[in-house]
């Protein structure tokens, strides 16, 4: 089933524009070349933060939290744990986290899986709410900041129990 | 605070290894995170390129905002403060869409043009207004339908089905909204 969701999209998209009598192939082109200028002016951030996160997973340091942590969590993959962490603040972050995760497991195994869902379902709260309110000049932000993370934890905590469920 | 965090992850690991003896593969990593990188840049590239193209064929053919009009009548119920036919409601559901095609930085500039019609109804412009709270919750808890960079990332790495997380990650992201919402909908009402 989850084959069919990205082609039907692309079609209904195509046969929306054609039918409405556009250029379809010039509007794909000068999108594309938006998406082109986007991934351009974020390819430093890229970098730098798979050099930091790279360097951050092969030092090992992360054991000595979790060490702590494991009797807390128990069941979760302590893979994800420096994802999720990290999910809130930086988009670029966890993506380099997730190649790492399917460099060393493949995006077929249950923690290359569950990464993959996490990712889908979360996203960067703290980044999301400073910029929005920045851009505006709002400081007080009320109860914004619990209720985006609760989001979130709940999203990871949903995905651990589908994808046990849904790939075991 | 991205500042202070990349300072922490690279300090930290390299006297971490310094101390540990473990500072060769440190010395790898450094001069090999390039490469990682551009492996990841390639696929963010190909992913976005094609998708942004293609959500560009939607907006012009003006099926983004008849997709809009027809999940206005559920975001006017989730905002009960926007008056009706107000423009922030059309960024919003804009916004909205983008995500669902798992575009996020696509979605922002929708986002950053909701938030400042929103400010023009927000009557304490130093307090964000309930309307700007429920709109960052949509929008971070957001219903992706396709998670576009993280299938192209899993094609990249030769998964066999690629797309086969869009199930669960539209189950986990629909728990985490109506989660969200929830949460939010309650704290509104106690606070008035």
């Amino acid at each position: 089933m989850s084959h069919f969701v990205i082609p039907i999209v692309v079609l209904i998209i195509i046969l929306y524009g054609i039918y409405k009598k556009r250029n379809i192939y010039e509007d794909f082109l000068d999108g594309a070349k938006e998406g082109m200028q986007l991934i351009y002016s974020i390819i430093p951030a890229i970098l730098a933060m798979t050099f930091a996160i790279n360097i951050f997973l092969k030092s090992n340091v992360i054991s000595v939290p979790l060490l702590l942590l494991k009797p807390i969590l128990k069941g979760i993959p302590m893979e994800v744990i420096p994802m999720c962490l990290l999910r809130p603040i930086s988009g670029t972050a966890t993506l380099a986290i997730l190649n790492n995760i399917y460099s060393l497991y493949g995006p077929d195994s249950f923690i290359g899986r569950l990464s993959s869902t996490i990712q889908g379902c979360t996203d960067t709260t703290i980044y999301v709410l400073a910029l929005y309110f920045g851009s505006i000049k709002v400081f007080k932000t009320r109860y914004a900041l619990y209720v985006g993370l609760f989001a979130d934890l709940i999203g990871i905590i949903v995905s651990i129990i589908i994808v046990s469920i849904f790939f075991s | 605070m991205v500042n202070i965090i990349w300072f922490l992850l690279v300090s930290i690991s390299i006297i971490y290894s310094l101390l540990t003896g473990n500072i060769s593969a440190i010395n790898d990593e450094i001069i090999l995170s390039g490469k990682s990188a551009f492996t990841l840049i390639l696929t963010m590239l190909e992913v976005t390129v094609l998708w942004t193209g293609i959500l560009r064929i939607a907006e012009n053919s003006g099926l983004l905002r008849r997709f809009a009009k027809i999940i206005s009548p559920i975001l006017s119920k989730l905002f009960p403060s926007i008056p009706m036919g107000h423009e922030s409601l059309d960024y919003i559901s804009s916004n909205v869409a983008a995500n669902m095609m798992g575009l996020g930085s696509a979605a922002t500039p929708f986002g950053l043009k909701a938030m400042k019609s929103l400010q023009e109804l927000n009557t304490n412009k130093k307090v964000a207004s309930d309307a700007m709270i429920t709109f960052l919750v949509l929008n971070t808890s957001g219903v992706t339908i396709i998670p576009t960079t993280v299938i192209a990332m899993r094609m990249a790495f030769n998964s066999h089905n690629p797309s086969e997380i869009i199930i669960t990650s539209l189950i986990a992201t629909l728990c985490s909204s109506i989660a969200g919402l929830s949460l939010d909908y309650l704290l509104r009402r106690k606070n008035r």
